[in-house]
């Protein structure tokens, strides 16, 4: 299988596009991971990291309204491609295998 | 717009930012800053905005430093290359005519560069060039100033050292070059070589392959040349070996050097000896005075000092130096000087005709290079000829390129970036021409050019070259093409009218005009070398073979030598004189008759004769006798040519008496005239025979052999080398042929004739080569008129005057321009020879006719391949 590479806020982002679905453009996610993450992002960091999943092909952008609290400057709004979805699922079933392969025991102690 | 976010931040931002995210960042900017100024107040959502601002400043958001728009450009530049491209490859009789037609002329142009820079670096293989003089005098006589005289008497040397040494930093004497021959055991060769100065290999900057530049300190050492040396010793290290120099002295090897190239002074010098060897040697040299002039002097400047202050400084050695010398008080009136030519002038400008420095040389340097120009100027205008005929062809595609929105400028850069491509084609093919041709014009040329293609200097004047030569023919095309208005030619009622094909005409003229003027140059050189050859010499100069006396034995064994020679079979005369026949090498002063003084104090030539040199050489008599040597009282006769009979002024000259009183000579006693022969011709012949006198007192260092009549000469000549190698087995047999060296008289000139062929036949291949292209481009545009000509009853004859008549008269108008300008040209050029033909009327209608001839022929070709065309096929389409 090819490798899908994914950090964890890049995880994040594309998780939140998809929780907005057709909403998803630079404010609503920046609200969106502040609310329920409960920590700030700024804009830099999460343009560079939109621009660096679309230039990796998992997410797609098209140009949406202006409106006039934009001072007329049109939003963009971002989709997961079926590229995207790969990577994301490839990614939670690591995770999950990684889960899966942690002893009882070790977690065991650890809650004690 | 008070609710705007601060002003500088937000154009910071619009700055940096990547110009395909500006607005997408700047609306999700502004509506976070509206939103935190409804909450917090315009103060905090100013600071949060310029944080923002300053975090998004990160590389993937920053626009690249190259920008954006760079792409566009390059995209530009490969469609004008790739149309350029398509353009060439789909005209490919076109594409070659401009593409080899300018090669031709890049080949040319390139090869004309690499000769006068190889003139111009003469001597530069010298490192300390800029400072190396030779030392000359000058004076005046008869009211004329005089330079240029380069032999100079013995005690110079001491005086410019002791007295005026502070001025250089070496000072090196130096004998004339001279053959000698050099042996070891028995391996002989003959070999050219000089005395000089023990400064003299630090000065030249000799590069030692073995010893150092100390080695002439040894007054008997000797230093070979690398050659010389592989030609003695092969491989091995010949230091400290013992060499024999004709067969008496014997010398010891200190120093081998790399051979001089062939762009040097002393090219050919194969060994040096000290200087201090010949004086000790001959103590007769420490005895001569001012008064006799017999070496050269070479000095190096302080490294400071100017040429000209260092002359003003020794300007007058000489006359102080004589001033008080008695035996000099005559001389003193001709205000000898003392001084420097320079290095860089020895080869371009050491022309001294009556004494005069003239620039002959670098004058035909100028002239080469303007013709390597000229020819250059011919294939651009070819170039243009061919693009702007073709320029209807194109016409559209401007239209249409302007319609979209190409402004002047692009086209203009297109159309040049076309003439580029051309030209760097043309240039690699040039580069390959010259560099196969170039073995081939080095023998033409006596030179030894390379391509110097590991030099950055070339490549850097060739990218020049190549800038240059795509400007100058790609910019009058790129300029009337993108000139077009696109509604006109758009709607097709384009047509290049009477003024768009009158530059052309301009420029087929001018091509012409120089072609043409190259061909009547080369016609009357060529006539002129003819008819110096033709001059009557005077003597008989097939099988005289001419020896040089390189030993005693020459002289203790004469008469042997001319008995077993005789007896050979191969030579029927032998005779001795004091230099060759085919140079003048004395010249003498001091004759007069009846108390007058006869050589109007310009001395005549004179050679010094044995009784039988006249039947040898075969001169001829107009009236007297020869030298006989019966007559005891003969070796006070001289026989004159008629030359010195004019310059005498002698009416009935055979037995007059004329009285010769001279130092050197030590005479001063009269002469009875006993003969007068024809002028023989033994200086240049593109001059006037010298007055020369003949007697038979005298040194004789030359043999003369007369090869028996009707013998083959590689049938006599192992014969007589049996006899001289029986009789003198020391020196090597070596000999000169009289007619080889009269021949080499006219190298200069016939390598010149030579040359002006060469380039007047590729620029004629160049004229017809753009000729031929346009042409055939006009036989093109007219393929629907000729068929409607045809169909209405024109035969191909009439087609064919039609179609040739404009070129016809373009070239008949340009040799009328050029006929003019070529006898102006040469009249100049020709009235440096004495000697010299008369411009014939018919050299010009020659060139005429034939440029014609080559017209017709090349533009014939297309049109009647348009007028045979059938109509049925070009006027069917429509």
């Amino acid at each position: 299988m090819k490798k899908y590479q994914l950090g964890e806020f890049e995880e994040v982002v594309m998780l939140t596009v998809g929780i907005l679905y057709d909403e998803a453009y630079g404010v609503s996610i920046k609200k969106e991971i502040e609310s329920r993450l409960k920590r700030g992002v700024s804009v830099g960091a999460l343009q560079t990291a939109l621009r660096r999943l679309e230039d990796k092909g998992y997410l797609k952008s098209r140009e949406g309204e202006a409106t006039e609290e934009r001072a007329g400057r049109p939003k963009k709004y971002f989709i997961i491609t079926a590229y995207g979805k790969k990577a994301m699922e490839y990614t939670r079933i690591t995770r999950e295998e990684l889960w899966s392969a942690i002893p009882k025991v070790a977690l065991d102690v650890k809650m004690t | 717009m008070k609710n705007y976010p601060p002003r500088f931040p937000l154009r910071f931002f619009r700055w940096f930012c990547h110009p395909k995210l500006r607005d997408s960042i700047e609306g999700d900017l502004m509506e976070l800053y509206e939103e935190r100024r409804i909450k917090s107040g315009k103060l905090k959502a100013d600071a949060h905005f310029v944080k923002d601002v300053l975090l998004l400043f990160r590389p993937a958001i920053i626009k690249p430093t190259e920008g954006t728009e760079r792409l566009n450009t390059f995209g530009m530049y490969k469609s004008y290359f790739k149309i350029g491209w398509r353009n060439l490859a789909k005209n490919k009789g076109y594409s070659l005519i401009n593409i080899g037609g300018l090669a031709l002329g890049m080949g040319m142009a390139l090869v004309i560069g690499l000769w006068v820079f190889d003139e111009l670096s003469f001597n530069k293989y010298h490192e300390n060039y800029s400072r190396i003089a030779q030392v000359m005098k000058g004076g005046s006589f008869e009211g004329k100033h005089y330079v240029g005289q380069t032999s100079l008497p013995f005690p110079l040397i001491d005086e410019l050292k002791n007295n005026y040494g502070a001025n250089f930093k070496h000072i090196v004497p130096a004998s004339w070059k001279s053959d000698a021959v050099l042996s070891i055991q028995d391996k002989k060769i003959s070999k050219v070589g000089m005395f000089i100065g023990e400064d003299a290999p630090e000065m030249l900057t000799f590069k030692m392959i073995y010893g150092t530049w100390k080695a002439l300190t040894d007054m008997n050492s000797i230093m070979i040349s690398e050659s010389t040396s592989e030609a003695l010793f092969g491989d091995s290290d010949p230091l400290n070996q013992i060499v024999k120099i004709n067969g008496e002295r014997e010398a010891t090897i200190m120093g081998v050097y790399e051979d001089f190239p062939k762009n040097t002074a002393f090219h050919g010098v194969q060994f040096f000896r000290p200087w201090e060897f010949l004086v000790s040697d001959g103590a007769w040299m420490k005895q001569q005075g001012w008064d006799n002039h017999f070496l050269e002097i070479f000095a190096e400047i302080q490294p400071h000092a100017t040429f000209e202050s260092t002359t003003a400084n020794i300007i007058n050695a000489e006359a102080t130096a004589i001033k008080d010398l008695a035996y000099m008080k005559d001389e003193l009136k001709y205000n000898y000087e003392i001084l420097l030519l320079p290095m860089h002038d020895w080869h371009l400008r050491a022309d001294f005709k009556e004494g005069v420095l003239q620039s002959g040389p670098m004058q035909l340097v100028w002239f080469i290079g303007s013709i390597g120009v000229f020819v250059l100027l011919l294939a651009c205008i070819n170039f243009m000829n061919l693009s702007t005929a073709r320029s209807e062809k194109r016409a559209k595609e401007v239209g249409i390129r302007k319609a979209i929105g190409s402004i002047r400028r692009q086209l203009i850069g297109q159309f040049l970036s076309e003439s580029f491509l051309v030209a760097v084609f043309a240039f690699v093919i040039a580069i390959a021409c010259v560099f196969v041709s170039l073995p081939w014009f080095n023998n033409l040329s006596g030179k030894e050019m390379n391509m110097p293609l590991t030099e950055p200097w070339f490549w850097i004047s060739s990218f020049i070259f190549l800038f240059i030569t795509g400007l100058l023919a790609g910019s009058y095309p790129a300029l009337y093409l993108s000139s077009f208005k696109p509604v006109s030619v758009l709607k097709g009622v384009f047509r290049a009218g009477r003024s768009a094909s009158l530059p052309r005409k301009i420029l087929v003229v001018v091509q012409f005009t120089v072609s043409v003027m190259l061909i009547i140059c080369t016609g009357v050189i060529y006539n002129q070398l003819v008819f110096v050859k033709n001059r009557p010499v005077g003597y008989d100069r097939d099988g005289l073979l001419m020896i040089p006396k390189k030993s005693g034995d020459f002289n203790t064994k004469a008469e042997t030598l001319k008995a077993e020679l005789k007896n050979s079979g191969a030579v029927t005369e032998v005779a001795e004189s004091g230099g060759e026949v085919t140079n003048v090498w004395s010249h003498n002063s001091g004759f007069s008759k009846n108390g007058v003084v006869v050589d109007k104090d310009r001395g005549l030539a004179t050679l010094q004769v044995s009784h039988d040199f006249g039947k040898t050489v075969g001169w001829k008599f107009v009236e007297g006798r020869d030298f006989s040597k019966d007559i005891a009282s003969d070796s006070e006769g001289f026989v004159i040519n008629e030359a010195a009979v004019k310059f005498m002024d002698l009416t009935n000259p055979s037995g007059q008496v004329i009285h010769w009183k001279n130092g050197p000579w030590q005479v001063d006693k009269d002469f009875v005239i006993l003969g007068v022969i024809k002028d023989m011709v033994m200086d240049s012949p593109f001059e006037p025979v010298k007055p020369t006198i003949y007697f038979t007192m005298g040194w004789k260092g030359w043999l003369m052999l007369r090869v028996t009549p009707g013998m083959p000469m590689q049938e006599a000549l192992p014969k007589i080398e049996k006899v001289f190698n029986n009789v003198i087995p020391d020196i090597p047999f070596d000999y000169k042929f009289a007619s080889t060296e009269y021949a080499a008289k006219f190298s200069t000139e016939d390598r010149i004739g030579k040359l002006a062929a060469v380039f007047a036949i590729l620029a004629i291949i160049i004229s017809c080569l753009g000729l031929f292209g346009l042409a055939s481009f006009v036989a093109e545009q007219r393929t629907k008129e000729i068929g409607v000509r045809k169909i209405l009853g024109a035969s191909v004859a009439n087609l064919w005057q039609m179609l040739s008549k404009e070129f016809v008269i373009l070239v008949v108008l340009s040799c009328i321009i050029a006929a003019p300008l070529s006898y102006y040209i040469l009249y100049n050029g020709i009235k440096q020879y004495e000697y010299k033909t008369e411009m014939g009327w018919w050299i010009f209608a020659y060139a005429t006719v034939g440029a014609l001839v080559i017209t017709l022929l090349t533009v014939s070709y297309q049109s009647v391949r348009a007028a045979l065309a059938n109509p049925v096929n070009s006027l069917r389409s429509e």
